[in-house]
């Protein structure tokens, strides 16, 4: 499979401070590669590299092949869904105007955003006659989850990062979200970039685990991989399924 | 004489000074908004400019109005007597409320929502007018509400440099010791500045919405 995310020699730093790298790792199409880590480990630096709300300070970091700083990165990001752990849902905009929103930005004619919006709720779990107009204070937190989530996909784009999407969910709605999640990326063939700190998340969603710590990647490999490797830098996270 | 017969013998010059006090006002009022909105936002996009700028519309603030008033006579192009340096001076007035509110109102505009906006792939224009000019709106619009009020009473000196309005009632009720007078002005100008706080305040409370 072609490789659509690859991380060269990539390092961030602010003011002469790495915060990451250098990394070099790929995701292939259709991969759900997991990165996880401590808070700081760089995790959240990775995924905001991919989609050129960072670029590095060496190195590089290439999607379908072209470096970030040769995209536009406007463009980019409307081709890559993006689904934050504080969601970001617009609070004066209704679900369906949120999710509608980069469709929108993309000029599709208005019958078929709402197509889109309806077709996507569904996918959701989200009943778009009950939801549609609803604003995002109206909705419980799993909700505004799978709002997020639904939000993300809506111009149908081949990559998606998520960074703790679920985090402030309730363990159960948590553990719902991430089944759901893992059979729509399944079935949409969509490429996934999911960060977490969360091993049990981790192992439930990934096709791949990516261990960062300080910065640095300490490990790479299948879930399998994961579960057999007895390298000590990874031996303790284990410890925490 | 009584205030109602006053009233009643001038209402023609009254209705002709309320309309210059209004037009005082909103003239000003706008010119303020047409600097003090954008003056808000350059603030939020470069931080360095935060203290000098707000610093220079606090010390403005500071100035009793009627000094300010005067200072402005002798400047050449924005002084003078007349209608024109009352503008200046209100314009002045307006400026911090109006900096600040957009100041705050853009800056308190919840990180993960600019974060969302920006990730989806918008433009830094569209973030600027889709969500955040949006979601500061009832802030700012509080800072023109400010702005108005403050502009209604500070307009009522603008007839000591000669630019009329309200203020001139005042204070010819002043020279001539007489309370009616003074009433046939100030009554008009508290009734404008409530007119204006409410209708604003209304706009405001549309334009809210809810966490």
């Amino acid at each position: 499979m072609p490789d659509l995310i690859q991380f060269r020699d990539a390092t961030y730093g602010v003011n002469g401070r790495v915060l990451l790298g250098p990394l070099s790792l790929t995701v292939g199409q259709g991969d759900r590669l997991v990165m996880l880590g401590k808070s700081g480990a760089g995790k959240t630096t990775a995924l905001r590299l991919i989609n050129a709300l960072l670029l590095p300070s060496a190195g590089e970091v290439l999607v379908s092949g072209r470096s970030t700083r040769a995209w536009d990165g406007v463009r980019l990001r409307r081709s890559i869904g993006y689904v934050i752990q504080e969601i970001g849902l617009f609070p004066h905009l209704s679900v369906e105007r949120n999710v509608g929103l980069v469709p929108r930005l993309e000029r599709w004619p208005a019958p078929r955003v709402r197509d889109r919006v309806d077709q996507l709720l569904r996918l959701v779990g989200l009943p778009p006659g009950d939801f549609a107009r609803r604003l995002p204070h109206e909705l419980s937190g799993g909700q505004r989850q799978r709002v997020g989530v639904a939000r993300a996909l809506a111009a149908d784009p081949p990559i998606l990062l998520c960074d703790e999407p679920f985090g402030a969910v309730d363990p159960l709605a948590r553990q719902e979200l991430q089944v759901e999640f893992r059979s729509l990326a399944e079935r949409l063939g969509k490429t996934v970039v999911f960060v977490t700190h969360d091993v049990r998340e981790a192992v439930a969603l990934a096709s791949r685990i990516a261990l960062l710590d300080q910065g640095r990647l300490v490990f790479a490999g299948t879930v399998d991989e994961f579960h057999a490797t007895t390298d000590p830098r990874v031996t303790p996270f284990r410890g925490m399924l | 004489m009584s205030f109602f017969r006053y009233v009643l013998l001038n209402r023609a010059e009254l209705l002709t000074s309320t309309w210059e006090h209004i037009w005082l006002v909103a003239l000003s009022s706008g010119i303020a908004i047409a600097i003090g909105v954008p003056a808000g936002i350059l603030l939020t996009r470069s931080p360095r400019l935060r203290a000098p700028v707000l610093g220079f519309a606090n010390v403005v603030q500071t100035i009793p109005s009627l000094a300010l008033f005067g200072f402005l006579i002798p400047m050449p192009f924005i002084g003078g007597i007349g209608a024109r340096t009352a503008i200046v001076a209100l314009v002045l007035y307006g400026l911090l409320p109006l900096i600040r509110n957009t100041y705050t109102g853009i800056t308190s505009v919840d990180p993960a929502v600019r974060e969302a906006a920006r990730g989806m792939g918008m433009t830094d224009a569209q973030v600027l007018w889709i969500v955040e000019l949006r979601l500061a709106a009832p802030v700012i619009l509080a800072g023109v509400r400010i702005a108005v009020v403050l502009g209604v009473g500070i307009g009522t000196i603008a007839a000591a440099i000669g630019g009329g309005g309200l203020g001139e009632f005042i204070f010819r009720g002043v020279a001539m010791v007489n309370s009616a007078v003074i009433l046939a002005g100030a009554v008009p100008a508290a009734l404008l500045a409530l007119i204006a706080d409410g209708g604003l305040h209304l706009l405001e409370r549309k334009l809210e919405w809810r966490r």
